[in-house]
C-alpha cells in the first residue's frame, strides 16, 4: 500500500445539522443545530450518554440514517460538496467509500455463514471493481493491515474471538479506502486488555492511512488515549468542543465537570464519585431553555428559558450561560 | 469497617462444566474434557464487607456469583457461610432461609425484570414466595421500604408502573429493590451498572454503598472494572481463567498490584489523566484461553512478559507478599 501523502485539508463540514426522527406521527429532534468542522487525520472523539444524539450525528455524515429519520436543516459538506444526506440513492457512491463505519457488536454485523476473507473481499468487489481474485489479495491485504494472520481469514465468524471479530470489522471498513473512519462505540463489548489493543490498532492505522477518525463513545476514559479533540453532546447538541488536554484539564461546562467527576479515577486519589443528579431527557418533551439545566448544580433563571449558543470561547467552544455576559436578573440561581 | 467474622468463605472451590463428546470420541472410549469455568478458589467475604472480583469475560467470575446464590453446583470445594456447610445444601427447607439472606444482582435490568409485571408485584415477588409477610398491608410496607432504599422516591408512585415505563437507571433500582426487600446479609452483585450511563452510575453505586454503611450488609461486587472496584470495595480479588491470581485491600491492587496480570489489568485500563504511575511491561498480546485448554502450568504463563521456565511447570500458590495480600505468581516471592 503506497503512503498517502500527510494532508490536514478540510475534509468534512457539518453546519446547523438538525436531524428528526418521525415516530407513530410524533416527530422528535434527535439532533438540533450540530455544527463542526473535521480535518484529514484528525481523532475527534463523540461523547454523550444513551440518547445524547452522538450515534444520529455519526450517522447523518457516514449517510446511515433509518429510513424514518430525516435532516430538517443544516448541512453536511464533504471536501467541499454538499453531501446529499435525505437521497438514498445518491449518498451510495460516499457511503462505505468516502466515510465508513465501524459498529459495536461484532458479533452480529458478520455474516455467519461465510468465511472472512469472502465477507472483506465483497465491497471491493462491488466497490472498487476488483475481480474476485485481486479482491481476496486485497481481503488478504486488510487483513495483516489489521494486525490477523492472512490465513486466518479462511474462518467463520464464529471461530474468531470478540477482539479478532472486531479487527475483521476495522478490515471491511478499510476495504475501500475511506478518508473518515468512524467508530460507533467500537470497543464497549470487549474487555479493558482487548480495548486497549483495538484502540491502539485505530492509533496505528489512522498514522499510517491519515484517516480522519470519530470515535462515538459514552466513556471519556476512552477518549483520553485515542483522541485530539473531544466534543460533548447533551440532549442533541453539542455542549462542548475542545482538545482533550483542555476539557479534561478545565472542562468549562458543568454537565462536563459533572461527567469527568463520576468517573472513579484511582489517580487522583479520592475514593468517593459525584452523582449527577435526577435522569436523562426526554426528547420527545424537551426541556425548556438549556436540556441540562435541571440537573445543573449551577443553574440559573435564565438557563430555564433560553436555549444557550454554542459560543467560541479562548481555545474551544461552549454553550453555556454561566460563560457569556448576562444581566444581573438573570443570575438569580435556581438551586439556591 | 468490617467485622472479623466471615459471612462467606469459599475453600477451594471448583466448578467443572463436563464436555460431552462427540460420537466417535465416545465409540472409540476417548476421554471427554471439561471447561474449568472455577478451579480452586479460596475467598471469603467478611460481615459488611465489600468484597470486588475482577476479571475479563471467562475468568469465571459470574460462575462464583451463582455458585453462591446456589444457582450453580459446585464439583468440588466448599461453600460456608456462616460457617455451615452448604455446598450440598438442597430442597426448600433449607434452602429458603437461605435464599432470603443471600441474593443476587443481576446485570442486565432489562431481561431481569417480568415486562407484565408491575414494580410493586416485582419487588412483591421475593417476599410472597419466601413467606416473609402476613397479610397486605405488611407487603405494601416491605415493598414501600425497598423502594426507598434503592432512591425510588415517592415509592407509592412507582407501584403500578411497568418496566417499560422506567429509564434504565430506575430499572437497575427495581433490580436492586427486589435483591433488597427481604433484608439480605449479603448481595452478590453481577455488574450491576456496567449497562448504564456514567452520569446514572454513582447514584446505583451510592445506593450499594448505603446498604452497607446503614445495615451493615455485605456486597460481593463482580466487575471487569478495576478503578469502579477500587472505588466501592475494601478488597479486590482478581480471577484469571478461573483462580485468583492476586488479593488484597482496593488500595494495594490499584496501587501496588503484584501480579504481572493484575499490572496488565491497570494498564489498559484507560485513564482520564496521569499516565504517571504506570510500570513499563509491554500491553498483553492475545486473549485469555478457553477454560476447556488451560495451560500447564502458571495458567497466565503464555501471555506473561515476565515468565520463566518454572512457570511453565509448576503453578504457582498464593503467596503472601504483604498484610492481607497474596500473589500468585513465583516471582513475588
Amino acid at each position: 500500500m503506497t503512503e498517502p501523502s500527510r494532508s490536514t485539508a478540510l475534509l468534512l463540514n457539518v453546519d446547523g445539522l438538525s436531524v428528526d426522527y418521525k415516530l407513530k406521527g410524533l416527530s422528535s429532534r434527535a439532533i438540533d443545530g450540530v455544527s463542526f468542522a473535521l480535518r484529514a487525520g484528525e481523532a475527534v472523539a463523540l461523547v454523550g450518554e444513551s440518547g445524547s444524539g452522538k450515534t444520529t450525528t455519526a450517522m447523518a455524515i457516514a449517510g446511515l440514517l433509518s429510513p424514518n429519520a430525516r435532516v430538517s436543516e443544516g448541512e453536511v459538506r464533504y471536501r467541499g460538496e454538499r453531501l446529499p444526506i435525505n437521497d438514498d440513492v445518491a449518498m451510495r457512491p460516499h457511503r462505505w467509500s468516502e466515510t465508513s463505519v465501524v459498529f459495536q457488536g461484532a458479533m452480529n454485523a458478520l455474516n455467519p455463514v461465510h468465511r472472512i476473507t469472502k465477507q472483506i473481499a465483497e465491497p471491493c468487489i462491488l466497490r472498487l471493481g476488483l475481480s474476485r481474485s485481486e479482491a481476496t489479495v486485497r481481503a488478504r491485504e486488510l487483513l495483516e493491515l489489521v494486525g490477523i494472520p492472512a490465513d486466518r481469514g479462511a474462518a467463520y465468524p464464529h471461530e474468531l474471538s470478540g477482539g479478532m471479530r472486531q479487527r475483521v470489522m476495522i478490515a471491511m471498513a478499510l476495504a475501500c479506502r475511506p478518508s473518515i473512519v468512524i467508530g460507533d462505540e467500537p470497543t464497549t463489548a470487549l474487555d479493558v486488555i482487548t480495548q486497549a489493543q483495538i484502540l491502539k490498532l485505530f492509533g496505528d492505522l489512522r498514522s499510517k492511512l491519515n484517516l480522519a477518525l470519530i470515535l462515538i463513545t459514552h466513556d471519556l476514559s476512552v477518549v483520553a488515549e485515542t483522541c485530539d479533540r473531544v466534543m460533548i453532546m447533551y440532549a442533541g447538541r453539542i455542549v462542548e468542543d475542545g482538545t482533550v488536554a483542555d476539557v479534561f484539564a478545565q472542562p468549562k461546562h458543568p454537565y462536563t465537570q459533572l461527567l469527568i467527576e463520576s468517573i472513579p479515577n484511582p489517580a487522583n486519589g479520592k475514593r468517593m464519585i459525584r452523582p449527577i443528579p435526577g435522569d436523562p431527557p426526554n426528547l420527545v418533551n424537551r426541556p425548556s431553555g438549556c436540556a441540562f439545566h435541571s440537573r445543573c448544580p449551577s443553574a440559573m433563571t435564565v438557563c430555564a428559558t433560553e436555549v444557550p449558543s454554542l459560543d467560541e470561547v479562548r481555545r474551544g467552544r461552549v454553550a453555556c450561560h454561566l460563560h457569556r455576559p448576562l444581566t444581573q436578573e438573570d443570575k438569580v440561581a435556581i438551586h439556591a | 469497617m468490617p467485622d472479623t467474622a466471615d459471612i462467606l468463605r469459599l475453600e477451594s472451590l471448583q466448578v467443572h462444566f463436563p464436555i460431552r463428546g462427540g460420537f466417535f470420541d465416545r465409540v472409540l472410549g476417548r476421554p471427554a474434557g471439561a471447561v474449568r469455568a472455577v478451579d480452586g478458589i479460596d475467598l471469603n467475604v467478611g460481615q459488611g464487607e465489600i468484597v470486588a472480583l475482577v476479571g475479563e469475560s471467562g475468568s469465571g467470575k459470574t460462575t462464583v456469583g451463582r455458585v453462591i446464590t446456589k444457582l450453580a453446583q459446585p464439583t468440588g470445594g466448599r461453600l460456608l457461610f456462616e460457617g455451615r456447610d452448604m455446598t450440598s445444601e438442597r430442597g426448600s427447607s433449607t434452602l429458603r432461609p437461605y435464599r432470603r439472606r443471600v441474593q443476587m444482582i443481576f446485570q442486565d435490568a432489562y431481561q431481569a425484570l417480568n415486562p407484565r409485571h408491575t414494580v410493586f408485584d416485582i419487588v412483591a415477588e421475593p417476599l410472597r414466595s419466601l413467606r416473609l409477610v402476613e397479610n397486605h398491608s405488611q407487603l405494601t410496607e416491605r415493598v414501600s421500604e425497598a423502594l426507598a432504599a434503592a432512591g425510588l422516591n415517592p415509592s407509592g408512585d412507582f407501584f403500578p408502573r411497568f418496566p417499560h415505563e422506567l429509564s434504565g437507571g430506575q430499572r437497575q433500582r427495581v433490580v436492586i429493590a427486589g435483591a433488597l426487600a427481604v433484608k439480605p446479609e449479603l448481595i452478590v452483585a453481577d455488574e450491576p451498572v456496567s449497562m448504564l450511563d456514567v452520569s446514572i452510575r454513582a447514584q446505583i453505586l451510592q445506593v450499594l454503598v448505603d446498604l452497607r454503611d446503614k445495615h451493615h450488609m455485605a456486597l460481593l461486587f463482580i466487575t471487569h472494572d478495576l478503578p469502579l472496584a477500587w472505588l466501592i470495595a475494601d478488597r479486590i480479588a482478581v480471577l484469571y481463567l478461573g483462580r485468583l491470581v492476586e488479593i488484597g485491600t482496593a488500595d494495594q491492587i490499584t496501587f501496588n498490584p503484584r501480579h504481572p496480570y493484575t499490572v496488565a489489568l491497570r494498564n489498559a485500563t484507560p485513564q482520564i489523566r496521569g499516565d504517571a504511575d504506570r510500570s513499563k511491561l509491554p500491553a498483553l498480546q492475545g486473549e485469555v484461553p478457553s477454560a476447556a485448554r488451560v495451560p500447564k502450568g502458571c495458567r497466565f504463563h503464555p501471555r506473561c512478559p515476565l515468565a520463566f521456565d518454572r512457570c511453565k511447570e509448576e503453578e504457582p500458590p498464593a503467596l503472601e507478599v504483604g498484610p492481607q495480600h497474596m500473589s500468585a505468581c513465583w516471582l513475588t516471592k
